[in-house]
């Protein structure tokens, strides 16, 4: 079905000089849609035109609406050799395609060109007339709104929501054609940015209309990435979370929570089939099929398990029809999964913990770019996996879900995870969010998520259950694990904080198979070892539960490397977490259990340190409540099968619950022992820290990007674990030092990515290492009330400011000769000029664009969203050390891409990117030839915001009534 | 273990101004990471040596990467490619154009050319600023001085317009520009004790009333050029010097006017010469000021004295500088 397309080129500025006799340039602009291409007329002799063009008008298929980008030009004329290309500019017209968000493009836009950078803009205007589509046979999907913000976003009620939405296109890397070898780099890169470019178009096109075929109108949470398999080709692969969204202004806010308990009577044990502990974590599953190697990993950690057999006398039949109702609903559907990380309160029922899945894979050529099917069976094959083991923990979906890839030559580790739970099944009927409070004579329970929904009897590992230290009622986990957002309803004592679990793992250099096969032998031994860290760490920080748990392993040459980050919160309806003991391996030796107890005595120093730290003082419970109904002979077992597993470093035991016996080995503790803590600074990977609540409006975006080089000295797995602790505890020490004039502030949505990249020019006795970049997000928050009065304090003495200016700058100052004695025949006119007060150049100043990783604006309160943004760039040097090195290259090469999104936010109209995430930075240099290239991929959702005023500083949590609010004021 | 790249970039650009500083003062990191350190900038944060010299290292490259916008500062406010607040631009301007008025004073007079900058590291080494500093310094004056060249309207006004400076140092732009352009002899053995700052007083009193500008506002060089017509009116004063007569009579009522207020005085053989014998005979300033207003009403008083207004306009200038220049 056509739409009309129209663009016009208004002006240029600061446009590079490209000749070099007059010190001037003759530009002109091509612009191309599809196969259509349409010229400006050249302005001669200027580095600012003004072409003020007509109306370009392209009249296209809605399909390649969606897909194609608009791809704009600028040029400088030659008379007698071929133009010279100054540079270009990619804008994606999806946001013009639906009819809420934004109705024009309009504003300067950063000519990009992928050797030099951005070299000038361009005041651009695009226009989309779109003609309605009746026919039912479409292939396009106009109209879906798609966001990256992992919630329902702010003005937006979910009516209903579907569930899982998944697409993946694959195609041939252009930069590994044999085109390659004759065209120049800037063809190349060009090449690459497009298909890209078209691959992300088409595929968001696919799951939109996936997402009407199941009758929803958004994609929320969605999460595109691209595998670079290098030789095997490109793919793009993409999953969120399918739900009609509406815009109503309803006050009724969502209904309370339906089940505060699973249904007792329904132990059928459908949802309990894995009976062997999973503490002993690794079943691999390696088996030779064409050339793949599978290999999967379950770690569902540590959540309770078993529902509380006695209590929830209420629950009467209509929950047991509710709870079947849900489990049909979900079951219709191929999985279960949620992209989301926060939901509405009342939508989580219980969480029963991380679920996730690896697999190794070998990367074989693609042969069909339109048949993506090995890809798409590979990740089948694993959300199988990840759908059964949350079966096995009770539930029926799988929240937080994220999927990521890493690779290394031919060999491939996909990974998934989430977390398990159980949904409340009225956000899965038509209509119910509508209808609204039908269910309210259930109360909501703060708790009610951290109760377990398995069977006590059956569970799927050891786990030390309590009654739940909020409503004495249901049974809860010593500890939670999980990878989404705190809840808003639960109930946290203290701060929380961000821990982070690192490790490396050495194998041998090795060619396909043998390599993949020793790669999936040491999965499971540091997804083990990871846990144990974290493990450690959130009970010497005295915590019991983890929130956004992402756990990355990154394969290179000759290591693996494992980096797990969450944050730790005390929450309080767990129990306190017990204490940690260490033990030696040789107890005789006088002088060592010294040693051990001047450790002992350490580890007992912080842990009372850190919950000075962390302000946690739970309620001192006289009563013990716990009543481990695990029958000792089930115990013993369980005993076994830990040492069962192997680690000779690390014994854990975590059958103890309360009084828990914590044995560590010496190396461990004092790695987990010496971390950095910086007053006045917090930091998590949530969006939110637990336990602050007074947040400004004072927000700064970062992405940080190092790199090590490792000797090969020191590859052993010991030397390498405190080289990679040490590289993390002091990227984050730089950050707290670079942000100090911020405190008190908290690093939000911390994100760390490690890579290790492969390096064909290994020099003698070096091998390139970990590239860890930090994208985050930093608040200041206030602790101290009052801050409107500092606010009219300071600008008081601003006005004061103001004032004074002008009579400091009288024309000429004779202290010594008086007024009278003016010999000064001086025109007036001249003394009135030197007084003027300075004022900024012609032409409005740059609006300023804030950008965040989080899915909200601290006091603010977003009106408006103007749709996904999605670039993919690439950078590459010829000049290297000309640019000041790679730390030079780098460095301008990030702050271009946040200047080309920055400009087309604006240029949407808005003044925000929420949601922002760099999702891929692929870095690679080649020294000896002073050459470098990296590519940059971000995502983010463009929105309108607006202050809300100071008093209003409110939590900004996902609640009920904040939903509400925003609904009553959103437009339309 | 060796760090090869470190990069942090922020949305909102983090320029520490102290740095800022450093950077200006044509420190190298390693310079500038002790300098920090003698600051106590390790007491903060509980930074180590590694973490300060990564910081500083990035706020180097960022001020580097910021320096090429610095060059036309209107570009600054709308350029995209960083996010500055609108207080941290005009406060990055204003320290770039910021000088050092022992470097100025050294320069001053001088032809603004490829010659002087290869010199300056003997002035770098003669006023202890380093070469970096002196080079950035020359290219500022050298790059106002060429933009401002061929513009029409006031220079103050224009280097206003194009460098967005503030008033006072718009002003000592102008003075700069001004000798420049008409080279005075500054570098005299006589003149070595006066600061640039009284030059720039003095530039700016001939700017504002000799100059061609001072007449017609919307002439080319305006306020560079002195006005031809007034310098071939100041012939005509000589008659005050030259004609016997004239001079006499002058003197006399010169004298008449001043007679008991100041103990010692001289004939003054030509008007050019009044800092050195003054200086010799200890004259207060408030001596020399009443001297100078006598000796300019006196001229009105000369029967035979045809060009007044001329006169005001040239001693009204030759007052304030004189009384500028008296100091020690």
């Amino acid at each position: 079905m056509p739409g009309k397309l129209k663009a016009k080129i208004v002006a240029g500025r600061h446009l590079p000089v490209m000749d070099r006799a007059s010190d001037l340039t003759d530009a002109f602009v091509e612009v191309k849609f599809g196969n259509t291409t349409f010229k400006t007329d050249v302005f001669p002799k200027s580095l600012n035109p003004q072409w003020n063009s007509e109306w370009f008008k392209f009249e296209v298929d809605d399909e390649d609406l969606q897909d194609e980008p608009l791809q704009i030009t600028v040029l400088d004329h030659d008379t007698y050799s071929a133009n010279d290309a100054i540079g270009k500019v990619y804008i994606d017209i999806d946001p013009l395609l639906c009819s809420e968000a934004a109705t024009r493009i309009c504003g300067w836009f950063p000519i990009y060109d992928t050797i030099h950078g951005i070299r000038g803009e361009i005041n651009v205007l695009v226009k989309v007339d779109l003609f309605n589509d009746l026919n039912s046979f479409r292939q396009s999907s106009c109209g879906v709104k798609f966001f990256c913000t992992t919630s329902i976003p702010r003005c937006y009620r979910a009516a209903l929501v579907h569930g899982f939405v998944e697409e993946l296109v694959v195609n041939e890397d252009p930069e590994y054609q044999w085109i390659d070898r004759i065209r120049t780099p800037r063809a190349s890169n060009e090449a690459r940015q497009r298909l890209i470019s078209l691959m992300s178009g088409e595929l968001q096109r696919k799951i939109g209309l996936k997402v009407l075929e199941m009758g929803g109108n958004a994609v929320v949470g969605y999460l595109q990435c691209f595998d670079l398999e290098g030789e095997s080709g490109l793919v793009v692969r993409a999953i969120g979370t399918a739900s009609p969204n509406t815009n109503t202004h309803s006050n009724t806010a969502p209904a309370s929570n339906a089940c505060n308990s699973p249904s007792k009577d329904s132990k059928e044990a459908t949802w309990a089939m894995f009976k062997q502990p999973v503490l002993d974590i690794s079943f691999p599953l390696i088996g030779v099929l064409n050339n793949q190697f599978r290999h999967f990993l379950f770690l569902s950690v540590l959540s309770g398990m078993g529902s509380g057999g006695s209590a929830g006398k209420e629950a009467g039949p209509l929950k047991t029809l509710l709870r079947q109702h849900t489990q049909s609903a979900l079951e219709q559907r191929e999985f279960p999964f949620f992209t989301l990380t926060c939901f509405p309160p009342g939508f989580l029922v219980h969480v029963g913990g991380v679920v996730s899945a690896r697999s190794v894979k070998l990367l074989d050529r693609i042969h069909n770019p339109d048949e993506p099917e090995t890809r798409d069976a590979w990740w089948e094959e694993i959300r199988q996996e990840i759908k059964s083991h949350a079966k096995a923990l009770g539930c029926h979906a799988v929240v937080g879900y994220s999927e990521s890839t890493s690779i290394c030559e031919e060999v491939c580790i996909l990974s998934a995870s989430g977390t398990a739970a159980m949904l409340n099944p009225r956000f899965m009927r038509e209509g119910c969010l509508d209808a609204g409070g039908s269910d309210h004579r259930l109360s909501r329970q703060p708790c009610g998520f951290c109760h377990i929904p398995y069977d006590e009897f059956n569970m799927p590992f050891p786990a030390q259950l309590t009654y739940c230290y909020r409503c004495r009622r249901q049974k809860v986990p010593d500890v939670l694990f999980t990878t989404i957002d705190l809840p808003a309803e639960a109930a946290v004592t203290g701060k929380g904080c961000l821990i982070q679990a690192r490790l490396c793992r050495t194998k041998k250099k090795a060619q396909g198979e043998v390599n993949a096969t020793a790669i999936s032998n040491l999965l499971p031994f540091m997804e083990y070892e990871l846990h144990t860290q974290l493990m450690n760490k959130l009970k010497l920080r005295s915590m019991n539960a983890l929130f956004g748990l992402r756990i990355q392993i990154s394969v290179g040459e000759n290591m693996l490397l494992g980096l797990a980050s969450a944050t730790g919160v005390y929450l309080s309806a767990l129990p306190a977490p017990g204490g940690i003991q260490v033990a030696g391996k040789t107890p005789s030796d006088l002088n060592y259990d010294q040693h051990i107890a001047t450790m002992q005595k350490r580890i007992n120093d912080t842990i009372t340190k850190n919950k000075e730290l962390y302000n946690i003082h739970p309620p001192e419970s006289t009563e013990e409540l716990v009543g481990s109904p695990i029958p000792d002979r089930q115990r013993s077992r369980l005993f076994r099968s830990t040492s069962e597993s192997s680690d000779e470093l690390l014994e854990l035991d975590l059958s103890h619950g309360k009084k828990d016996a914590f044995v560590l080995e010496r190396g461990s503790v004092t790695m987990s022992i010496n971390m950095f803590v910086s007053s006045g600074f917090y930091s998590c990977n949530t969006e939110v820290m637990p336990g602050i609540y007074n947040w400004t409006s004072g927000l700064q975006m970062f992405t940080s990007v190092r790199v090590y080089r490792l000797s090969n000295a020191n590859l052993t797995n010991q030397g390498l674990n405190k080289i990679f602790t040490e590289l993390c505890e002091n990227l984050l020490k730089s950050l707290y030092f670079k942000l100090r004039s911020m405190i008190p502030c908290c690093l939000c949505h911390v994100n760390f990515t490690v890579a290790v990249p492969e390096e064909e020019l290994i020099q003698m006795g070096a091998v390139r290492l970990n590239c860890v970049c930090v994208c985050g997000c930093v608040f200041v928050c206030l602790f101290v009330s009052g801050s409107g009065e500092n606010e009219d304090q300071l600008q008081f003495s601003m006005e004061l400011c103001a004032d004074s200016t002008p009579s400091n700058n009288q024309p000429t100052s004779k202290p010594s000769v008086s007024s009278a004695e003016r010999c000064s025949p001086l025109p007036e006119g001249r003394s009135r000029s030197l007084r003027s007060t300075r004022s900024m150049p012609c032409g409005a100043p740059v609006a300023v664009v804030k950008m965040t990783p989080l899915s909200f604006l601290p006091g603010t309160r977003i009106v408006k969203y103007l749709g996904i943004i999605n670039m993919f760039f690439i950078r590459e040097t010829t000049s290297l050390r000309e640019e000041g090195g790679v730390s030079g290259f780098l460095h301008c090469f990030i702050a271009e891409v946040f200047a080309m999104v920055r400009a087309h936010v604006a240029a949407l109209g808005g003044n925000a990117v929420v949601s922002y995430s760099m999702k891929e930075c692929v870095f690679m240099e080649n020294p000896n030839k002073n050459q470098a290239q990296c590519l940059i991929n971000v995502s983010g959702d463009a929105v309108i915001f607006v202050r809300e005023s100071e008093q209003e500083a409110t939590p900004p949590l996902m609640s009920s009534g904040q939903i509400s609010s925003t609904g009553a004021d959103g437009t339309t | 273990m060796s760090m090869v790249l470190d990069v942090f970039v922020g949305n909102t650009t983090i320029m520490d101004m102290d740095i800022y500083q450093l950077w200006l003062d044509g420190l190298t990191v390693r310079e500038a990471v002790k300098a920090r350190m003698d600051q106590g900038a390790l007491l903060e944060c509980e930074a180590n040596a590694e973490v300060l010299m990564s910081d500083t290292m990035d706020q180097f490259r960022t001020f580097q990467l910021c320096e090429r916008l610095l060059h036309s500062p209107t570009k600054l406010a709308n350029q995209l490619l960083f996010q500055i607040p609108s207080q941290h631009q005009r406060m990055l301007i204003e320290k770039y154009y910021e000088f050092d008025s022992v470097f100025a004073r050294e320069v001053l007079g001088k032809k603004l050319s490829k010659g002087t900058k290869k010199d300056l590291d003997d002035i770098s080494s003669k006023t202890g600023i380093t070469l970096k500093s002196c080079r950035r310094q020359f290219d500022n004056f050298k790059r106002v001085f060429k933009v401002v060249e061929d513009l029409k309207g006031p220079l103050v006004e224009n280097i206003q317009h194009h460098f967005l400076l503030t008033d006072t140092q718009a002003r000592d732009y102008a003075a700069i520009v001004f000798f420049a352009n008409s080279r005075f002899e500054t570098g005299k053995r006589k003149l070595q004790y006066l600061s640039f700052q009284d030059f720039a007083y003095c530039a700016s009193q001939l700017i504002q009333y000799w100059t061609t500008g001072a007449v017609d506002s919307m002439v080319e060089d305006m306020d560079v050029d002195l006005e031809k017509e007034f310098l071939h009116e100041l012939k005509d004063l000589k008659v005050l010097v030259n004609d016997k007569n004239m001079l006499d009579q002058h003197k006399v009522l010169v004298c008449a006017a001043l007679r008991g207020k100041i103990k010692v005085y001289r004939l003054m053989e030509a008007n050019f010469k009044v800092i050195e014998p003054c200086r010799c005979d200890r004259w207060t300033l408030g001596e020399v000021t009443l001297f100078l207003t006598q000796y300019t009403n006196a001229a009105h008083g000369l029967g035979t004295f045809s060009r007044q207004v001329v006169w005001d306009r040239y001693m009204g200038v030759i007052r304030s500088c004189i009384l500028r220049m008296y100091h020690e």
